[in-house]
């Protein structure tokens, strides 16, 4: 069997083995399943990725499996393309994965669903390889609603609570939404070049006569689908909701790995981009004011996992301002250092919940560092890192966005560094507030749940420790210059070269004012915040409302939807009109038939009358016109 | 060559085994059943062997009998395969042993009528789908009204007099006009030519006046746009749905509604092309309002089976999409679509039936938490559920994706060329994914999610042979969903040739390219 | 007036007697006499054609006709009896029940 397609079934057999045989098997086997298979397409990846630079790495591994459908002359194949993007993207997912892989076994220990659970994991874990991997935009659409089912099926992985399978739902129809964009996207590309290898749409885009399709349209189709799955302004109002899944779903899925499908996407069709400015123009807002926004909502969140979110939400914002200034490679490179903390966050999270029995309250926490120190050294690692501290690994690539956003020749400017920087700056702060709120200060914590308190099992440690370890170090592989040769860095303009020095000084100095303003306000328990948030009581309410989208989406569209539904179309149009004009046909005949019915009145007499009289008027018709 | 004498095997089998049961005693009902299954096993390996015997390459029709009939008008038995409706009728007999397996537990009335009515209506289907002659096929057609009046209206819930009355009257009242066209049609070439034929083959390409053609396919239309059904014709099938048994709702979703695309896609728009360039803003518009209608009106029902009637309407919104693209992918997505959505809706009818046997309520409230009381049940309805939304694997996707793709290929140049109306019809239909979600979602979220909860517990879970049924239903979903192109390869050159006369292209003598 | 037309006349004149009659009596007895004089003064009509045009299928269908009229008498009188046996009456109003 050939590398890349081994690489993909690989969980996809995980999945039918645990699903099919886990719950009888037991939980050794679905241990060895589960993680085993995740684990052995990491190591096949590194092959092929050894593989890839043996070949110059400028030469992709291709594999075509079969012909999926023939019709008249086109024909779509179901293919696997292995180059540096694709590479980066595979290691990701198979090493994160495998890790939360590992970490669930601790993490699930007692839960009744183990083996779905993991059966779920690997089903995911293969979308997003076929995602990654797709040779064809088909291949990756199919990856792509795939890993919306998986998604679907792990945030309602605890279905009996309707909350969170509604979360789940949610989810699903909004990346639908968005998926409409990537159909009809896809479909014009389709219709203009006859064909869905990206491979062969970017050589279209970049070939001297231009495709007669406007990039911008195609890109911002793909971006409408892109923004759905990546969560950026407006789809983005699943994301917070989809933490109802256990939480190293929300690491893998919710922060790692599938919202940063959307990035690949662009990144990946980069060839589209080059030539479409309006849809790069379009990106980097949508991915500023996501960026910005949901920074602010993270500022006033209470809930742990909801601040991760909306702090994943905003991340990946500054991915898509760097994909829309031209810098694709430096948004793959912040989603690589983004996938290691912001797993490591949401782990430690999971480890905080796992110690406390289930409490997601922070102003509930407080004083953690002592009694779980390991969940502690590695939180704190990653926050710094999330942070932009240096040298941590979010540093650097988020100070290389930061630069693109204000010096890119393709659509950077100071108005978009101010408002990514003041994102920056909020992140530093609200990451802050929840080390402080979570692991230091004085406990605010129940007797009975400070009682139970007690680190997490080595599986979810040692994990933790790797995470941790990757956030540090992680800045350091360089990333943006391995992928340069596919995904080229934008000119500077003119002039601002020399201003690189000031900006990254700039945005130490940010993270570190962040770091202060977190420790002035939250450094004393809750009082301070509190005080805070009764004096700027409207902003407080619009924040921790979230800006009433939800609200707005509900009356907007969900209430009137279900309105013309009942109302116009089931009551008025079905029942009233359409049946209703049909009943009353049928009424209408048999009163008429009554009403006729009495000319048979039974007599003789009358009838022969009848009959004499008909036949006299038929004679005398034919008289008249004979 | 014996397969023309299978293919008559095939399409009179059911009737062998009308008689058959017919000839047993009252009160052996286990024998009655045994026997249709077997019978029914024994038609769907023969049509699984014409199938694959099936040759792609050939074009025109295959295994085919002629025999004269009625010899003076120019009616003939004649009875052939073409790539039209060889998915078709290997769905139909396909679902044949299931709809029987599936009604083993449900119907205890009447048994040997049933099953009677149930070989009955096999009959008529395949021999209106087979049939390769316009008198031949009206008689099948009008026969299948039949055994549906008495199985909705014997078998049926509360309301079947009601039901079956209304979908009787519908569809006889399309069908008059049909007979009525029919009739017209074959007389008005016999008046110009001077032959007198009712084979299909002999009506395409034959150029009538445009303003005969256009009272003709309006004729035909209405017919089939009732048995479709398009909105705002649909109304009897949610009646029809509800109160039958759900062996006739698998038959209904499954194979009847078929009938009406198949005919648009076999006698109407090819023997009316002219006119149906004149009527296809109508149905193309026609088709995505029931895209959206049914999706919309499946959103509130509070019925479970109402939910699956309308989700109906609007999966074969998208059949009549594909056929009016006129671009050869999308006609491939509509046939497709087809036998995805008898797939798909034929299985949740099963499942919804299961559910009603333990249950006996088909309302949603009543329901929650079925993933915790019967969780192979569950899972089989997921999988349903995913396949109805379309998503990618499955069969409902395959078709959904082709037609729309194809829709959008015919669209643009048209954009381009400053007809903006079917892009804006085929935008909307790819919206109509997110309302297929939306309501199907719904539903698996009720039936299955939230706090385990059912009118009647405990339940059992699926026994061997309801998931024997299911399991044959979701092989089927999944090898269309990823293998469709042995399914497709054999449709193509009819597809094409259906694409060449509708689009009026002069006929050429190698249809291939 | 000829012959041939004299005839004519006679014959509508029973035809209109046998209609009226039907039409205005209610008795089943006497308008299974009317009826039996309208088809007289059909027969007559068809006498009198045929002889005028000198065929002889005419002559031959009247026979024809009255073989049916006989038999139909036969039917018709016990019928009659029957239903009057039931109601005492010979009225034909006493039977109304047909009637929608």
């Amino acid at each position: 069997m050939d590398l890349l397609t081994t690489i993909v079934a690989l969980p996809l057999l995980g999945f039918v083995l645990n699903g099919l045989l886990g719950p009888r098997l037991g939980k050794t086997f679905v241990n060895v399943v589960g993680c085993g298979m995740p684990l052995l397409s990491f190591a096949l990846v590194l092959l092929a990725f050894l593989r890839l630079q043996a070949g110059g790495g400028t030469q992709p591994l291709v594999e075509t499996v079969y012909t999926w459908a023939t019709v008249g002359a086109s024909s779509f194949e179901i293919g696997f393309w292995f180059d540096r993007l694709s590479a980066v993207m595979a290691l990701v997912i198979t090493g994160v994965g495998s890790l939360i892989h590992i970490y669930s076994t601790g993490y699930m220990r007692d839960d009744a669903g183990y083996a779905r659970y993991f059966a779920y994991l690997n089903l995911f874990v293969f979308f997003m390889l076929l995602l990654v991997l797709g040779r064809s935009l088909l291949v990756c659409f199919v990856g792509w609603e795939g890993v919306g089912l998986a998604s679907w099926l792990l945030i309602g992985f605890w279905f009996d609570d309707p909350a969170k399978a509604a979360a789940g739902k949610k989810a699903f129809i909004t990346n639908r939404i968005g998926d409409a964009g990537f159909l009809l996207g896809m479909f014009l590309l389709y219709r203009t070049l006859g064909t869905l290898d990206m491979d062969q749409v970017n050589a279209a885009f970049s070939a001297a006569a231009l495709p007669a399709v406007s990039a911008s349209l195609v890109g911002i189709l793909l971006f409408i689908g892109a923004t759905g799955k990546s969560a950026q302004i407006p789809l983005h109002v699943w994301l917070p909701d989809a933490m109802a899944g256990p939480t190293p779903v929300s690491a893998l899925i919710h922060a790692a790995t599938m919202v940063t499908a959307g990035v690949y996407l662009v990144a990946r069709l980069n060839g589209v981009y080059l030539h479409a400015p309006e849809a790069s123009q379009v990106i980097a807002v949508v991915g500023v004011l996501t960026a910005f926004l949901a920074a602010t909502i993270a500022v006033v969140q209470t809930d742990i996992k909801k601040v991760l979110a909306y702090s994943t939400i905003s991340q990946l914002g500054f991915m898509f301002v760097a994909l829309g200034v031209g810098a694709p490679a430096v948004a793959v490179f912040h989603l690589c250092t983004h996938a290691f903390f912001k797993a490591c966050l949401f782990l430690g999270a999971g480890s905080v919940i796992h110690a406390l029995g289930g409490e997601q309250d922070i102003r509930r926490m407080g004083g953690l560092a002592k009694r779980i120190p390991v969940t502690f050294a590695t939180f704190a690692v990653a926050t710094a890192a999330i942070a932009g501290i240096p040298p941590l690994a979010g540093f650097f690539s988020k100070d290389e966005i930061l630069w693109f956003a204000f010096a890119s020749g393709s659509g950077g400017s100071p108005l978009l560094w101010v408002l990514a920087s003041s994102a920056a700056l909020l992140t530093a702060f609200y990451m802050f507030r929840l080390l402080w709120l979570t692991f230091l200060g004085t406990s605010r914590m129940d007797a009975e749940v400070a009682h139970h308190v007690h680190e997490s099992p080595w599986s979810m440690t040692g994990v933790l420790l790797v995470l941790a370890a990757l956030s540090a170090l992680g800045g350091l592989i360089p990333i943006a210059h391995f992928l340069e040769p596919l995904l080229p860095l934008p000119a500077v303009r003119d002039g601002f070269a020399h201003h690189q020095t000031t900006l990254v000084v700039i945005s130490v100095l940010l993270a570190l004012a962040g770091l202060a303003t977190a420790t002035w306000v939250y450094g004393k328990g809750l009082a301070r915040g509190e005080s805070l948030a009764t004096r700027l009581a409207p902003l407080h309410r619009l924040l921790s409302g979230k800006y009433f989208v939800d609200e707005a989406y509900a009356a907007l569209l969900g209430r009137p939807l279900q309105w013309l539904s009942a109302r116009v179309f089931l009551d008025l149009g079905d029942r009233r009109l359409l049946d209703g004009s049909l009943d009353g046909m049928a009424s209408a005949a048999r009163r008429a038939a009554g009403r006729l019915g009495r000319i048979q009145s039974g007599s003789l007499q009358f009838y022969m009358v009848l009959a004499v009289a008909g036949a006299a008027a038929s004679l005398g018709w034919m008289w008249w016109h004979g | 060559m014996a397969e023309p004498l299978i293919l008559q095997l095939v399409l009179w089998l059911p009737v062998l085994g009308m008689l058959a049961i017919a000839c047993l005693p009252q009160g052996r009902d286990g024998l009655v059943r045994g026997l249709s299954l077997g019978f029914m096993l024994g038609q769907a390996a023969l049509a699984a062997w014409l199938y694959l015997a099936f040759d792609p390459a050939q074009p025109g029709l295959q295994f085919a009998t002629d025999v004269p009939w009625i010899a003076e008008w120019g009616i003939h038995y004649r009875i052939g395969m073409d790539g039209i409706n060889v998915l078709l009728v290997a769905m139909t007999a396909f679902l044949g042993p299931l709809v029987v397996a599936g009604a083993f537990s449900a119907i205890n009335k009447d048994i040997k009528l049933f099953y009677a009515m149930v070989f009955f209506i096999q009959f008529a289907m395949l021999g209106a789908f087979l049939a390769q002659d316009l008198f031949l096929f009206y008689v099948f057609w009008e026969a299948m009204l039949i055994p549906m009046f008495l199985i909705i209206g014997i078998w049926g819930g509360e309301r079947r007099i009601y039901a079956t009355v209304k979908f009787v009257l519908y569809t006889a009242f399309g069908s008059i006009l049909m007979l009525a066209a029919v009739i017209y049609l074959v007389y008005a070439l016999q008046q110009r030519d001077g032959i007198s034929s009712f084979a299909f083959t002999d009506l395409y390409d034959r150029n009538l006046p445009l303003d005969a053609q256009l009272w003709l396919l309006a004729a035909f239309s209405l017919s089939f746009a009732i048995k479709v059904p398009m909105v705002p014709l649909h109304t009897w099938l949610p009646d029809a749905h509800v109160e039958a048994p759900t062996a006739g709702s698998v038959i209904l979703a499954g194979v009847l509604l078929k009938m009406g695309t198949y005919g648009f896609m076999k006698l109407g728009f090819p023997l009316f092309p002219e006119a149906t360039q004149v009527f296809t803003p109508l149905l193309m518009s026609l088709a995505v309002i029931s895209i959206v209608y049914g999706a919309c009106l499946a959103l509130v029902q509070d019925d479970i089976k109402k939910i699956i009637a309308y989700s109906s309407i609007s999966h074969l919104g998208y059949v009549m999409l594909g056929l009016l693209s006129l671009d050869l992918i999308g006609i491939q997505g509509a046939l497709i679509q087809m036998v995805s959505h008898g797939l798909v809706a034929g299985g949740l009818f099963l499942m919804v039936g299961m559910l009603y046997e333990r249950c006996h309520t088909r309302e949603l409230a009543q329901y929650g938490g079925l993933a915790r009381l019967l969780p192979v049940f569950a899972l089989f309805f997921t999988v349903l559920t995913l396949a109805s939304i379309g998503l990618p694997t499955t069969s409902g996707f395959t078709g959904e994706f082709m037609v729309l793709l194809g829709a959008f290929n015919a669209a643009w140049p048209l954009h381009e060329a400053g007809q903006s109306l079917p892009l804006v019809l085929a935008v909307i239909a790819v919206s109509g994914v997110v309302l297929g979600a939306l309501y199907m979602l719904r539903l698996a979220q009720q039936l299955l999610f939230g706090a385990a909860r059912a009118p009647h517990q405990p339940l059992r879970d699926l026994d061997l042979r309801e998931r024997s049924i299911l399991v044959a239903i979701v092989v089927a979903v999944f090898a269309l969903g990823l293998f469709p192109d042995s399914a497709l390869r054999k449709t193509e050159l009819a597809a094409r040739e259906y694409q060449r006369v509708v689009s009026g292209a002069p006929a050429t003598p190698e249809s291939a390219p | 007036m000829d012959r041939a037309q004299f005839l004519l006349m006679v014959s509508m004149l029973l035809f209109t007697t046998g209609l009226l009659g039907v039409m205005i009596r209610r008795n089943a007895l006497v308008m299974l006499m009317c009826m039996e004089l309208m088809l007289n003064g059909v027969i007559l009509s068809l006498v009198t054609f045929a002889q005028h045009s000198g065929t002889l299928s005419g002559a031959v269908l009247v026979f024809l006709v009255f073989v049916v009229a006989a038999a139909e008498i036969a039917i018709a009188i016990p019928i009659v009896m029957q239903l009057a046996r039931q109601r005492r009456t010979l009225d034909v109003e006493a039977w109304r029940e047909l009637k929608g």
